[in-house]
């Protein structure tokens, strides 16, 4: 058994053109090892695949708006490194994503270009940093509603923790970003999700 | 002498129908808009294909026709219409409504989705 997740996870390095896996990338996937190989054939399993590259449509979308707001020059110094910062969590979990789904024997879908994110986006409409950090906020509210959302619909108990563990990611960094903006914190309990 | 019960049945029909007159007359598209900003814009924008399909017009058309949106084969393939029904089913759980769906988001709040379908309909002009 152990041997055969070793082949997977060769396999699985070569084919990604992802060299190293990074260790949160690890990390987050502990323990999904033995539900990879015990689930493949189970009929939940496409499904699960399907949500997974959902989401990585998602931390694609993210990845990219990170670049255009860095490149936007519309970012001042430290608003420009938690921007940095925040966009490599996304690649890792990108990684991670792209990683489980082979694993499941999935295809991960290719991601859209930059400028093609940036039209779907209306980047041309950003004229300030605070424009930029609403953007930011928004779609990073949007990621983690939309962990929240799928997470009764996963066939795995454990990919639906994953599902969880990207949202409170998702909901650290509006935290920030809301922060940033100086907007006053959530009234009420429970903003998230439903 | 005894008065003439109507029977249960009936009760719970009318019931019914006063919940459903309720939901109806109170969505709130408004509120459906915040709604739809929070939990829908991680991946769907009115005027744009991003992770789902661009949703304007979306109310009153066959699922699958948001042009150039790659959909998957269960979708473009399936003969569903959107309204209130077939959006309230499809929010609650969409691999019931169409198996072999990629969306996967629930919203489990009835109120909600009233109010979410209240705002697309809004913005699809019907
Ligand atoms: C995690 C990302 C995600 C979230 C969040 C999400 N959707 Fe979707 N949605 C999709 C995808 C992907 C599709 C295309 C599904 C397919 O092709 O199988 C879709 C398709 C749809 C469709 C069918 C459109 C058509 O043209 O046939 C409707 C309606 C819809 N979504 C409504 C909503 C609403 C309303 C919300 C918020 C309550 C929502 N979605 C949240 C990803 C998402």
């Amino acid at each position: 058994m152990a041997q055969m997740i070793n082949l997977r996870r060769r396999g699985l390095l070569r084919g990604s053109g992802i060299t190293v896996l990074s260790a949160s990338a690890v990390a987050l996937l502990a323990g999904c090892e033995k539900m990879a190989v015990a689930q493949s054939g189970n009929g939940s399993t496409a499904n699960d695949v399907g949500i997974l590259n959902t989401a990585l449509a998602l931390e694609n979308e993210a990845i990219s708006a990170y670049q255009l707001g860095a490149q936007s020059g519309l970012l001042q110094k430290p608003v420009l490194e938690v921007a940095v910062s925040f966009q490599t969590h996304h690649k890792e979990h990108r990684d991670a994503l792209i990683a489980t789904i082979r694993k499941l024997g999935g295809t991960p879908v290719p991601a859209k270009s930059d400028a093609e994110v940036a039209q779907a986006l209306n980047a041309s409409m950003l004229k300030t940093q605070t424009d930029v950090l609403r953007l930011a906020q928004r779609l990073e509210k949007g990621a983690a509603n939309a962990y929240i959302g799928v997470i009764p619909s996963f066939g795995d108990r454990g990919l639906a923790q994953v599902s969880a563990r990207l949202a409170a990611d998702e909901t650290m960094h509006w935290t920030v970003l809301s922060q940033a903006l100086k907007d006053p914190l959530p009234a009420k309990a429970l903003s998230f999700g439903a | 002498m005894r008065m003439a019960l109507p029977p249960l049945a009936m009760i719970w029909a009318m019931l019914a129908l006063a919940a459903a007159v309720d939901t109806a007359a109170a969505a709130d598209a408004a509120r459906g808009q915040e709604l739809y900003e929070s939990r829908c814009g991680g991946c769907h924008s009115l005027d744009a294909n991003r992770i789902g399909p661009a949703h304007r017009g979306v109310y009153g058309r066959k699922a699958g026709l948001a042009p150039n949106f790659s959909y998957s084969t269960a979708v473009r393939n399936a003969t569903v219409v959107w309204e209130e029904k077939t959006l309230d089913a499809w929010l609650t759980n969409p691999q019931a409504l169409i198996p072999g769906q990629r969306m996967n988001f629930r919203v489990a709040l009835p109120e909600d989705r009233a109010d979410i379908i209240a705002y697309l309909r809004q913005q699809s002009g019907k």
